[in-house]
């Protein structure tokens, strides 16, 4: 086979991919937060005893845990103008990501809600606290340190469907990669380095979250 | 032209189950190919030498460090690139079985490495060999520990099979934005295709769960 790999094409657009994965990484950060948000606020409805508020957290994190993302990327951005709602591709794709963040989420904290002995809160109650302050300052606390693991491979994953982006032409790192190939036709250099770029981040999230769970790990 | 949604519904009908149809194939194809990949993956992680475990290491790490649709458009595009003629089909389920294997491969990593080490002396103990070992009491229980997230892999796939529509496979979510664009009706079609999605995958998790006790230890 006779193709020998030229990269300068993809280095003369470096810069574009690189401005590609910092809005990929800015949706990802807004997205999640927002869907930490939601998901905190589910989990605590799914695992209390309010039927009608476990009812629509069900409901919720069912429906979008089982619907394909780019189905939801596109209604919200093709369908939901139909409905009288504009939004532009970014206020768009921030809203459909924080509610499939939120949904997922709502399933991890859940898992760590469930992990929390039900003498934390008898003893909160015991010292005159009302239910919020023993949710916001002794159960969500100690939950976050358990669920650590499987929240950043949440983000992770999160992180990777800001790809989707790309669907509705939001210029981030996928959508520049495609940009890059079509003007250049260097396909296979330009997806290694996007895969690279990709996976790099992937890593350092990783690394990051492993960093805070040694950082907020409780003495043993 | 007919302007109500039941009449576009009637006039697109077929479309959408050739579309449909096209998805559950996609999606079986690459559950199939994904799975007997990743047990071999698996299997490579946890009783390979030091190189192959290496090599099938960074082989899963890159994958599930890649989002799905680059590996979708990856694999079009270089395929072509290279003159492998594969066609948008068979290099979307590619992608899509190379990113079911390094999730299956993890799976059945975990699944074995959660079997005591003790099953394995026992087995040792009575004589069998590696293989006896292997078929007869590892792989029976790894098989009850794999399903639970197996069956969300394969839901995962359903899911992942819409990103093949940006090749221009003509899978659901792709005729669905055909059929849009004939008839404008962005918001009920949307919403046809999401049902759609949603009675498959939940049929899925629902069976999941089914088999799950079926298959449960009597405790």
């Amino acid at each position: 086979m006779g193709y020998t790999l030229n990269f300068a094409a993809v280095w003369r657009n470096f810069d574009f991919l690189l401005s590609g994965l910092a809005l990929s990484l800015g949706l990802a950060v807004i997205s999640i937060v927002i869907g930490a948000v939601i998901g905190l606020f589910s989990a605590f409805a799914l695992t209390a005893k309010n039927r009608y508020g476990l009812a629509a957290a069900q409901v919720y994190v069912t429906v979008i845990r089982n619907l394909p993302i780019l189905v939801l990327v596109l209604f919200a951005y093709f369908a939901l103008p139909q409905m009288g709602v504009r939004l532009d591709k970014l206020e768009s794709f921030v809203l459909v990501l924080s509610l499939y963040s939120g949904a997922y989420l709502a399933e991890v904290f859940r898992a760590g809600l469930l992990s929390i002995p039900a003498g934390l809160t008898e003893a909160g109650l015991a010292i005159g606290l009302t239910g919020l302050q023993i949710r916001s300052s002794i159960i969500a606390p100690l939950m976050l340190r358990n669920v650590l693991p499987s929240l950043s491979s949440t983000i992770i994953s999160l992180f990777k469907d800001t790809s989707l982006a790309a669907a509705i032409a939001v210029p981030e790192l996928t959508f520049a990669a495609r940009k890059i190939n079509v003007e250049s036709f260097r396909v296979v250099e330009t997806w290694m380095v996007t895969s690279a770029l990709y996976v790099a981040t992937c890593f350092f999230i990783a690394a990051l979250m492993r960093f805070v769970e040694g950082r907020l790990a409780l003495p043993r | 032209m007919s302007h109500t949604f039941l009449e576009q519904l009637w006039i697109a009908r077929y479309v959408i189950m050739n579309g449909l149809a096209m998805t559950v194939s996609i999606s079986l194809l690459a559950i199939l190919a994904g799975s007997v990949l990743g047990v071999f993956v698996g299997l490579a992680l946890v009783y390979g030498g030091t190189v192959l475990r290496l090599v099938v290491r960074a082989y899963t790490d890159v994958i599930r460090g890649t989002p799905v649709l680059v590996l979708v458009l990856a694999s079009y595009y270089v395929s072509a690139a290279a003159g492998v003629d594969l066609g948008p089909f068979s290099a979307g389920v590619l992608a899509l079985a190379i990113f079911c294997s390094s999730h299956v491969g993890e799976i059945v990593r975990g699944a074995l490495q959660a079997i005591p080490k003790g099953q394995t002396e026992a087995a040792k103990a009575i004589g069998l060999t590696f293989t006896q070992t292997f078929t007869s009491v590892l792989w029976p229980q790894a098989m009850r520990q794999c399903l639970p997230s197996w069956v969300n892999t394969a839901a995962e796939m359903v899911k992942a099979s819409t990103l093949l529509s940006v090749i221009g496979v003509a899978e659901l979510l792709l005729r669905t934005q055909e059929i849009i664009s004939r008839n404008f009706m962005s918001l009920q079609f949307y919403f046809l295709a999401g049902a759609l999605y949603f009675i498959v995958n939940y049929g899925i998790e629902q069976f999941g769960k089914y088999v799950e006790r079926k298959t449960a230890l009597p405790s």
